[in-house]
């Protein structure tokens, strides 16, 4: 190996490199947003504990609340596990929505993102990429809570076609709904904050629904209060697909809940991403 | 000038530039006007308006007053145009520090338009050039500030830009780092693209930047060439040291006399000092000395170190630019 040469072709290679005059055609909106979910997914080689959430979560809450409830609120485990598992699903796919959020968060501050902005290409596809690589994570958590529940004896009158309707249904009002987290990840000036106002909206929205229990069990007062949440919407959609019988009024109030979301969240989110 | 010829001229044009952050004018009414295919340098003490000047350039902020123009087309409303044409690399590294430097510029690449194959060829060659073959599948956050540095302009120029922005491009780093990416400017600019870099060390706006503004609390304090500015604070000054520092009064009297010359004892027994006006006054003063025998053992002309003129401009940052040349 000659030593002296090293520099020299070095100092060409720079020379070459930074010569080339080729210009390619900018990627469109549909190439650069798989471009950048695709950065979200090396991400995950680098740090494989981030998919605990979509992984752990699915298994610790459906066992958790079978057990937990099921012998007090259904007689057995076995008849709950029916009605809680498109709940619980629901619940856990709406909770870790969040996560989507905190990720912005911390990489908003980044200096790449001002590189992002910079480029010449649609600007939503850094917020869109991300996004569906989450529908990703949140089909990944759906089908190990699924398997799982089939395991302890969850029977869908609905069949393949009914579950699947059922996790269609779920992962469009996630997406929907994590257009909010999106703008709160700005917004918020730390993580802590963020995951702080996220509990505070997930909580109340999550638990007074008709999850874990039939509404009518509730006091009068309490009832209209879960009728009209949409997760309770989403709940008597998914249960529908799930057990054979389509609930399409539900179904329909999720989708118009979903698209009013995206028009205000979407929006707003690109505003302050590009104010910021 | 009109405006068309100046556009054609000119990569960036800004006039009257305000950008105010709530009560605070960050940029205060700055003009620039940075011709194609030069090193255009922006220098200023931190805090002094650089980086919001670069952002709104680069059309990351907009502005609150006045225009900016790239390649003829305003910031606002010509965003997309530009963003086709310019490359910005931030104060602090733009490059995902999660992904590794292959990643990276694989990522650029797609999303300019190269093909996967395409993308991975242009990477490679990339890091050869830069040096940084060998950390090429290591994640960023591992580099060291030099080569993340490098990393980052190498993603500038994935697709070579028209002009490039560099804030502070070499904050921070080692000499030797400096050395590299002065020699990636220079290489860069030799072969057409335009550069506009902001620093805070005089040095490297003598070494890279053919124009120079110096900006002080948002506003322009002095515009032009290294050697304009240099002028503009003082004419050059020569040192001589004798052989036989016997002979310094004799030679202090007869430069005074044949150049008219304010001529000063240095503080070494055989040294001198005088101003001159030109250069070609200091070869004379040689020819003088060597005609009256007297021997000159050293003789160098200097011009004002671009600290002097800082100093001159500004007046109150002794201090700052001390600190500044200690870290340079």
């Amino acid at each position: 190996m000659n030593k002296k040469q090293a520099p020299l072709s070095q100092q060409e290679a720079l020379r070459t490199a930074v010569s080339t005059s080729e210009r390619p055609k900018n990627a469109g909106p549909v190439s650069a947003s798989l471009t950048f979910g695709g950065r979200m997914l090396l991400k995950i080689k680098y740090v494989p504990e981030q998919l605990f959430d979509i992984t752990a979560f699915p298994i610790i809450f459906l066992l958790m609340f079978t057990y937990l409830f099921g012998g007090a609120i259904a007689g057995s485990t076995e008849a709950y596990l029916q009605f809680v598992l498109p709940g619980v699903l629901v619940l856990t796919v709406v909770m870790i929505t969040m996560y989507t959020g905190i990720e912005l968060n911390n990489d908003i501050t980044k200096g790449v993102f001002d590189r992002f902005r910079t480029l010449p290409v649609w600007r939503p596809s850094v917020l869109v990429g991300a996004l569906l690589v989450d529908l990703v994570r949140y089909s990944i958590a759906s089908a190990i809570m699924i398997t799982l529940g089939f395991i302890l004896g969850f029977r869908p009158e609905g069949g393949v076609v009914g579950v699947l309707l059922g996790v269609a249904v779920l992962l469009v009002f996630a997406f929907s709904l994590s257009w909010i987290w999106t703008t709160l990840g700005i917004v918020m000036r730390s993580e802590k904050s963020l995951m702080g106002v996220s509990m505070m909206v997930l909580f109340p929205l999550t638990f007074i629904s008709n999850v874990f229990v039939d509404p009518e069990t509730m006091p009068t007062w309490l009832q209209p209060l879960v009728e009209i949440n949409p997760v309770s919407l989403l709940v008597v959609a998914v249960r529908g697909f799930m057990g054979g019988e389509a609930a399409l009024a539900e179904v329909g109030w999720v989708l118009l809940v979903s698209f009013l979301l995206v028009l205000i969240f979407a929006p707003l989110t690109m505003y302050l991403y590009y104010k910021k | 000038m009109d405006s068309k010829a100046e556009e054609q001229r000119a990569a960036v044009v800004v006039k009257g530039l305000v950008k105010t952050f709530g009560t605070t004018r960050a940029v205060d009414g700055i003009d620039l006007e940075v011709p194609k295919g030069t090193v255009y340098g922006v220098l200023g003490p931190n805090g002094a308006g650089k980086t919001t000047v670069l952002r709104i350039l680069a059309t990351l902020l907009q502005p609150s007053e006045g225009r900016a123009s790239v390649f003829g087309h305003e910031v606002v409303e010509g965003a997309a145009f530009i963003r086709k044409r310019i490359s910005m690399t931030g104060q602090f590294a733009s490059v995902d520090k999660d992904l590794s430097g292959l990643e990276n510029l694989h990522l650029i690449g797609r999303l300019m338009g190269f093909t996967r194959a395409r993308a991975k060829v242009r990477a490679h060659e990339l890091l050869h050039a830069f040096g940084l073959e060998e950390a090429a599948k290591k994640q960023v956050k591992q580099y060291s500030g030099g080569m993340q540095r490098r990393l980052d302009i190498a993603a500038s120029i994935v697709v070579t830009p028209d002009l490039l922005f560099l804030d502070e491009p070499t904050t921070g780093l080692d000499p030797r780092s400096r050395n590299q990416v002065w020699e990636i400017v220079r290489t860069l600019v030799s072969t057409g693209t335009t550069v506009l870099l902001t620093t805070q060390y005089l040095d490297e706006a003598d070494q890279l930047a053919d124009r120079i503004a110096v900006i002080d609390q948002g506003k322009v304090i002095a515009e032009g060439t290294s050697g304009e500015l240099k002028a503009s604070v003082g004419t050059g000054k020569v040192h001589i040291r004798l052989q036989d520092p016997a002979q310094r009064p004799l030679a202090a009297q007869l430069l005074q006399q044949k150049l008219g010359t304010a001529v000063n004892y240095s503080s070494s027994a055989s040294g001198l000092t005088a101003q001159v006006a030109e250069n070609n006054l200091a070869v004379h003063m040689l020819e003088e000395l060597d005609k009256a025998g007297i021997a000159v053992s050293d003789f160098s002309v200097g011009k004002p170190s671009l600290d002097e003129v800082f100093l001159t401009l500004t007046g109150r940052s002794a201090e700052r630019a001390e600190e500044m040349e200690a870290e340079a």
